[in-house]
């Protein structure tokens, strides 16, 4: 119990100011690490000092103000002294991010990957059944057009354009493709907190578009068109669609916490951090496929051979796995020191 | 140190925190309202700079329209997450609205934010906004007890209230030349700081603050009921509290619990003549 509030509040107060000019030292520099053991230990000292003034105050009703001012600088130190920081320089290294921590998070949940990829399939075989046994399907199932339109008219159309349809207009198309994508991969990861029942849906969705388009030109003899037009950018925007699809299965799976007996808070807060880092990731992918798209695809024979084409995307996504499988890969696995 | 916080759901409107040292500090939750109108501001703050940046681009559009129509596709969607994502992360979990109506997320176990966090909390706004006018986000704010929406309850964050930590302009209560007889008897006096709760002593200090403003008979009725409430948690004798108005005795309370004894008294002593000694 306080005895004389005044004497308190005035022996406590310089230690109370020189932990609010640390903690602001704190706010203006998010990187901030302590520079040796004295002054982390001086932090601690005047953290708990304050703490303990806090719960002698709490005995006195009176002196509101004292006591929000002491609750927040309590409730910052407190974040300062126990969040997790990393050890060394915690900068942001975007190469480093993408070459190791994103190939890694992938591989680290590639469960997730493959339900996401046979969900796009059973999609694709429905989408292609559906379009093969009735033609009349195309309508109700394909979108932007595709349903209305006949492949061997469009191919010729496009053949005699020579991509002239897209002269002074490509970087606007460009940039609509990538902000429609991210869009929808966006939805895909978000919808996972809908017990991955949102995600399912969109992926399955995508696939039955997917393989609605293949089986209609395919059927009209169009395939190697397809593959011209589809793999530049296909073969990195379909496997970005399945990666964000992938990042909403981890997201319901900590939803419903299968087989983890740990609170919900928690089992989301653990997946965070790779949530982020698999989003980040696909706004990658889509930004080149989205160039690609403009820039590469929509030109057709003869301006650029279908060969030429159809080797590009089949590089870029026998890269692309490659990429995914082994870079990050650490050589000698030595076990982490907890 | 090491040992976890707990938290509990405390007063309806706030989430304490019980340290590892046992000591609870508490976080006063933002409503559904104040949250409504920090992001009405922040939607005008980035169709402000959308508009700005059109503005830039009409400029780039005499040398490449498609470039100029390329960017701005771009602006109008990268601006609200890079906005909320930008300002959250740099300015601690404010945005220009936040910092207005005094808000700011935070960690839901008071630990530091991360990027992460800011990071899918903005992303996941995606699902809150469904169907639309953030339906499905209102309603599980509405529902969640500590006021989060789906994006909140996925990245572990809170919205909370920053208390206003101006001290009140104690020379408004005009009571410094005044005498008060309640403190002549300084056990009660301190035992008065020690037991008036904190939400009736700042009701007190406002009703105090803002007596001229009402009229006659609510002030009358609102100065008997707070008077009536004080009056029995420490009970004074007769002799001293039967001659008080109920408004002064309010008045004297709030003197007592809200200023520094020292100042009433360097007050009174400026007022007494110079001793002959």
């Amino acid at each position: 119990m306080i005895l004389d509030l005044e004497k308190f509040t005035a022996s406590a107060r310089p230690h109370w100011d020189e932990l609010e000019a640390t903690l602001k030292k704190f706010d203006a520099d998010p990187a901030h690490v302590f520079a040796n053991l004295g002054e982390a230990q001086r932090f601690y000292y005047l953290y708990q000092r304050a703490a303990s003034d806090l719960a002698r105050l709490n005995t006195f009703s009176a002196e509101p103000e004292v006591r929000q001012r002491l609750d927040g600088l309590v409730a910052r130190a407190y974040a300062e002294l126990h969040s997790a920081r990393e050890a060394g320089d915690s900068r942001w290294r975007p190469i480093d991010w993408l070459m190791r921590t994103f190939p890694q998070t992938f591989r680290r949940h590639i469960g997730a990957f493959w339900i996401s990829l046979l969900i796009t399939i059973a999609g694709c075989a429905l989408g292609g059944f559906a379009v093969g046994m009735d033609p009349e399907a195309k309508q109700a199932l394909l979108p932007y057009g595709h349903g209305e339109m006949d492949p061997n008219k469009r191919v010729a159309e496009e053949e005699r354009g020579a991509g002239r349809d897209l002269e002074g207009r490509k970087a606007s198309f460009s940039a609509h493709l990538m902000a429609n994508n991210i869009n929808v991969s966006i939805t895909a990861l978000a919808l996972g907190l809908t017990w991955g029942i949102g995600t399912v849906v969109v992926l399955f969705y995508n696939g039955v578009m997917l393989g609605g388009v293949c089986v209609d030109y395919i059927v009209s003899g169009e395939g190697m068109f397809l593959a011209a037009w589809l793999l530049p950018h296909g073969s990195i925007e379909i496997p970005a669609i399945l990666l964000a699809g992938q990042g909403g299965l981890m997201l319901a799976r900590a939803v419903i916490g299968w087989g983890r007996r740990i609170p919900f808070s928690r089992r989301l807060r653990a997946i965070l951090p790779d949530l982020a880092t698999l989003i980040g990731g696909v706004a990658v992918m889509l930004i080149w496929a989205g160039i690609i798209e403009a820039f590469l695809s929509q030109y057709h024979a003869p301006v650029l051979p279908y060969s030429v084409k159809i080797a590009f995307g089949a590089v870029q996504l026998v890269n692309l796995i490659l990429f995914l499988t082994f870079s990050g890969r650490v050589k000698n696995s030595a076990p982490a020191i907890a | 140190m090491s040992a976890p916080a707990t938290l509990s759901a405390g007063r309806t409107n706030s989430l304490v925190i019980r340290l590892p040292e046992g000591v609870d500090f508490a976080l006063p939750l933002a409503g559904p309202l104040s949250r409504f109108y920090a992001l009405a501001i922040d939607v005008a703050v980035y169709y402000a700079i959308c508009s700005l940046l059109g503005n830039i681009l009409v400029v780039v559009g005499l040398v490449s329209p498609d470039l100029a129509r390329a960017s701005m596709l771009i602006a109008y969607f990268v601006v609200p997450i890079a906005y909320g994502v930008g300002c959250e992360w740099l300015w601690r979990g404010q945005t220009v609205g936040k910092r207005l109506l005094r808000l700011r997320v935070m960690d839901a176990t008071g630990l530091r934010l991360r990027f992460s966090q800011v990071l899918m909390r903005n992303l996941l706004r995606a699902v809150d906004l469904l169907p639309g006018f953030y339906l499905v986000g209102g309603t599980v704010c509405l529902l969640s007890r500590r006021g989060q929406r789906l994006g909140d309850l996925a990245a572990g964050t809170i919205v909370v209230r920053l208390p206003d930590e101006r001290l009140p302009d104690f020379a408004a209560l005009g009571l410094q030349f005044k005498f008060n007889s309640l403190r002549e008897n300084h056990v009660l006096a301190a035992r008065l700081r020690q037991r008036v709760p904190p939400a009736l002593a700042a009701v007190a200090l406002r009703a105090v603050l803002r007596r001229e403003q009402l009229d006659p008979a609510p002030r009358v009725e609102i100065f008997r009921e707070l008077a009536g409430q004080l009056k029995p948690i420490v009970p004074y004798p007769e002799a001293v509290s039967a001659d008080l108005s109920d408004e002064a005795y309010v008045r004297n309370v709030v003197e007592i619990v809200f200023q520094p004894s020292g100042l009433a008294s360097r007050a009174k002593r400026a007022m007494m003549p110079p001793s002959p000694s």
